[in-house]
């Protein structure tokens, strides 16, 4: 007899389960100890879970919303679903009430699966506004002892329920599964969106499937490898390499023990496979740079030297390319001797010991933050991707990294780039449509199949795709040359001093910004000159951090200067923010990118001061605490101007 | 209505001429949140102090378990089920988290110092059941995260989730919190209501709690006692206490 084709979720996990039944599937840290699941230890809970959900009323098409962080009862929830033919729908963990609302409405979802009271809580709070959503299960029964809706049951129980529902009819499992097929619908994920409402993405099993496929071919993945998976599930990137390529190459996923744990938990684990977003690295690298100014002057002098030598060879030594890439004996050595005394240890701390193929994603990384992964020996690679592409459209290949690029296309992916410099996209692992929203699909993806990226760029001369900005950010200055507002923040955003950054200059005659301060570093960096401060709002009109952030703004004005097509969005003037920009208020999108459209309306004073040339300005904003409360912090900024280089300034220095 | 597991009867303490408390008396049932309020030098902490024994009482007797004393002697509280923290944070601040924690389980251990010495038999299987409970505890309160931290690195408030930690480690019956929330931000005081609710709800502990800050008092407790210069002038639920004009009189002063 022939085997079933592996081409659904549930299948892939039959397969497993009869293959390397002993094998770890997952792991999840709980009271201080790793605690692992095989595959066949997962595979029935999925079936208690499935069958479960088939008693209590779940049918095929059904929507399953999953809301919480990484845990295992989540992901075999999602498993459950699909055995069952059913869709799930992950939520972001912390949205507010009326996003989920949405996003539950939005999918007609009529059983929700929760990690703990926190999320139930939120859930209940919507019932009344999304009648269909009929029951609610929960993971963490810490808290929830007392609650009495009819609606909420513990997953637990539902396992129970399904394990007696498959003692009276034994088989129903397997027939679910042997009815799934591969076009049909494998999860709905909601995209951030920089504007508007959410949209729901459709994802088939055979999309995410082949883009799984695709990876574990590309970089070689075999069933050994070591993932921890940490951020929200509801992200495309975290669904594709901890859900989906695990099902597919058949490697274990660890979860942490909570939010706060995760770089002793990455320590821990010491993955093989690493996925971070650039303000992961961006934190972390913060966090190292912090920690070696405190360190002692031998350690400092030891950590700077070394650290030159790996930005000169440390690259292409990490390429592999020691020979053809001109790396001389005396540099190989020193590089040797640097790795026993500094990245290694570095490596050690970050958890990134056995990292073999490290990803970022999301947002463009600044090259400087890249090529310092990459210097010290982490090979650590771009992809390019959105959720509509299942994150499948370019990665850069090991040995042929260019900083600057997302790398070539990969395989099986079509790659044009349209007249207005749009990137558009063909392959397998496309989405199917927007879930209810006919007038998008038809927006985004075109007759010939093609997908709308939205992305600006251009392939170089050895066909790696760079991308500059988003098409419809990419601006003009007043006298009509480029501004591209994304690639002055990324390098702003380099500074460990500067968290967020937001630049204006569209039919505008020069370019001005907003900065956030980050106040983990620049509050370190205020007590060791013992500048005392009351809080955010002080400390960031301190006139000494301004004079710090303009420094800053200062240098990426002459990295800019370097560039002709550049040079003329260089900084003038620019305000240091009085509070953080914030999700909840609406300023970044949840994956943290910032909404700079809302942001223009929401701060038109500050921005109209900018241009106005005054050099201070009253504001008051209004601002949502966690506990959905709003207050108020009014300041008086202050508008500083900073200095401006010629092409011919920049040249030495840079 | 449950049980009474704690009653104090005609309690008076005095510090040489300074009278501390005059005669007062009040009941604590089982499984509920009894807080303890009024204004700077009330009585509060002495109240609670007299409760597990650090102070001797002039007159007065306590009753718990069945048993009717004027004293329990401090040890002998602990061993009965009545933890407490303190006021001002009483840790071992250059020790971790965890091990602060394991300290509150020493009253559990059995085994003899020579044994834990050596960490075997008896004493090693001991460690590792008092390690578990440690680490629910430290599950309980969310503070996995700095599991390793020596204590001294902490901020305020966590220092008092630790502290509370410690008093849960003992599997109190009773436990008494000395203003759990003095000096903290209201982020911190919300997270320290609700896991001071929780502890009442999910181990049934029963809860006696001093407490300044009036709002978190009337929204956590079940019943109040309030106490001024030394006297209890009223006891009830909150809202009783809260429209008592005594109560009023004595938080916005009144010439006496």
């Amino acid at each position: 007899m022939a085997e079933p084709a592996l081409d659904t979720f549930p299948r892939l996990l039959l397969h497993h389960a009869a293959v390397r039944p002993a094998r770890p599937a997952i792991r999840e840290k709980d009271l201080g100890i790793w605690q692992t699941w095989t595959w066949a230890q997962s595979l029935e809970h999925v079936r208690a879970i499935a069958c479960g959900l088939a008693a209590q009323g779940f049918r095929r098409g059904d929507h399953l919303a999953v809301i919480g962080a990484n845990r295992p009862r989540l992901y075999w929830s999602m498993m459950a679903a699909q055995a069952l033919g059913g869709v799930p729908v992950p939520l972001y963990e912390d949205a507010i009430a009326s996003e989920t609302q949405f996003v539950i409405d939005d999918a007609g979802v009529r059983f929700a699966v929760a990690e703990d009271q926190e999320q139930v809580d939120k859930l209940l709070e919507v019932l009344g506004e999304c009648p269909r959503l009929e029951r609610i299960y929960y993971d963490d029964p810490r808290g929830l002892r007392h609650y009495e809706q009819p609606q909420l049951a513990s997953l637990e129980r539902l396992e129970a329920l399904g394990r007696e529902a498959e003692g009276r009819d034994p088989g129903l499992f397997e027939r679910e599964v042997a009815k799934g097929r591969a076009e049909d619908v494998a999860t709905i994920l909601y995209t951030s969106g920089t504007t508007g409402h959410p949209k729901g993405v459709i994802l088939t099993h055979a999309a995410m499937i082949a883009t799984g496929r695709a990876y574990t071919e590309f970089e070689k993945l075999t069933a050994d490898e070591e993932m921890l998976a940490y951020l929200p599930l509801a992200w495309v990137g975290q669904n594709l390499f901890s859900y989906s390529q695990s099902t597919v190459a058949g490697f274990c996923v660890s979860c942490p023990e909570s939010a706060e744990t995760v770089m002793t938990d990455l320590r821990e684990i010491g993955p093989t496979y690493y996925f971070a977003p650039p303000r992961v690295l961006e934190a972390l690298l913060t966090q190292v740079t912090i920690r070696m100014e405190d360190a002692s002057r031998p350690k400092r002098a030891l950590y700077r030297y070394f650290m030159d030598v790996a930005r000169r060879v440390g690259g292409r030594i990490t390429d592999g390319r020691n020979v053809d890439g001109g790396v001389g004996f005396g540099d190989r050595l020193l590089y040797a001797l640097g790795d026993l005394l500094v990245y290694g240890p570095l490596r050690n701390v970050l958890g990134m010991s056995r990292v073999r193929v490290a990803y970022t994603a999301g947002e463009a990384i600044g090259p400087d933050l890249f090529v310092f992964y990459r210097s010290i020996g982490i090979n650590l690679k771009q992809l390019y991707g959105q959720t509509e592409t299942t994150v499948y459209v370019c990665v850069q290949p090991d040995g042929a990294v260019k900083p600057d690029t997302v790398g070539p296309p990969l395989p099986g992916v079509e790659l044009r780039v349209a007249e207005s410099g749009e990137v558009l996209v063909r392959s397998p692992g496309l989405f199917r449509e927007y879930h209810r929203d006919p007038g998008a699909t038809a927006e985004a993806k075109d007759a010939q199949g093609f997908f709308h990226t939205g992305d600006a760029g251009f392939l170089d001369a050895d066909g790696h795709l760079k991308i500059i900005d988003r098409a419809k950010d990419v601006g003009r200055l007043a006298d009509g040359t480029l501004f591209a507002p994304k690639y002055i923040e990324n390098k702003l955003k380099f500074f460990p001093y500067i968290k967020e950054a937001v630049c204006f200059g569209h039919e505008r005659e020069m370019a001005c910004a907003f900065v956030n301060i980050d106040m983990e570093a620049i509050g370190n960096w205020a007590e060791k000159r013992n500048l005392p401060y009351s809080g955010y709002v002080d400390l960031a009109s301190q006139p000494a951090v301004i004079e710090l952030i303009r420094d800053c703004i200062e240098r990426v004005n002459r990295d800019l200067a370097a560039d002709a097509k550049l040079a003329n969005s260089q900084i003038r003037r620019f305000i240091v923010l009085h509070k953080e920009l914030d999700a909840d208020d609406g300023e970044l999108t949840r994956t943290r990118k910032v909404r700079r459209r809302h942001i223009a309306e929401k701060y038109a004073t500050l921005v109209d001061a900018l241009y106005s040339g005054a050099d201070h300005v009253f504001v008051e904003t209004q601002m949502r605490f966690e506990d959905g409360r709003t207050g108020t912090v009014s300041a008086d900024l202050r508008i500083a101007d900073a200095k401006l280089y010629s092409a011919a300034a920049a040249r030495p220095a840079a | 209505m449950s049980a009474t597991v704690l009653a104090v009867d005609g309690i008076s303490l005095a510090f040489g001429g300074v009278k501390a408390l005059q005669d007062v008396s009040f009941d604590v049932h089982q499984s509920e949140i009894r807080a303890i309020i009024g204004p700077n030098g009330a009585g509060k902490s002495s109240m609670l102090n007299v409760i597990n024994g650090v102070y001797r009482p002039q007159a007065g007797t306590i009753s718990y378990k069945g048993r009717t004393r004027r004293r329990f002697e401090p040890h002998e509280a602990a061993r009965l089920g009545i933890a407490r923290t303190f006021q001002n944070i009483a840790l071992f601040r250059g020790m971790t988290v965890l091990d602060n924690i394991m300290t509150g389980r020493n009253l559990k251990m059995r085994s003899g110092v020579l044994a834990q010495a050596l960490y075997w038999g008896r004493a090693r299987r001991e460690e590792l059941e008092q390690r578990a409970q440690v680490e629910r505890i430290i599950d309980f309160l969310e503070i996995q995260h700095i599991r390793r931290t020596p204590v001294g690195r902490l901020p305020y408030g966590l220092q008092k989730r630790v502290e509370l930690g410690r008093a849960l480690a003992a599997e109190p019956e009773l436990l008494l919190l000395d203003e759990p929330m003095a000096g903290m931000n209201v982020e911190e005081k919300q997270d320290m209501c609700r896991f001071i609710l929780d502890v009442n709800d999910q181990f049934g502990t029963t809860i006696v709690l001093i407490e300044h800050d009036m709002s978190v008092v009337m929204d956590l407790s079940h019943r109040v006692v309030v106490l001024d210069y030394g006297r209890k002038i009223a006891d009830g639920t909150p809202d009783e206490v809260r429209s008592n004009k005594d109560v009023i009189d004595a938080y916005l002063g009144v010439a006496h």
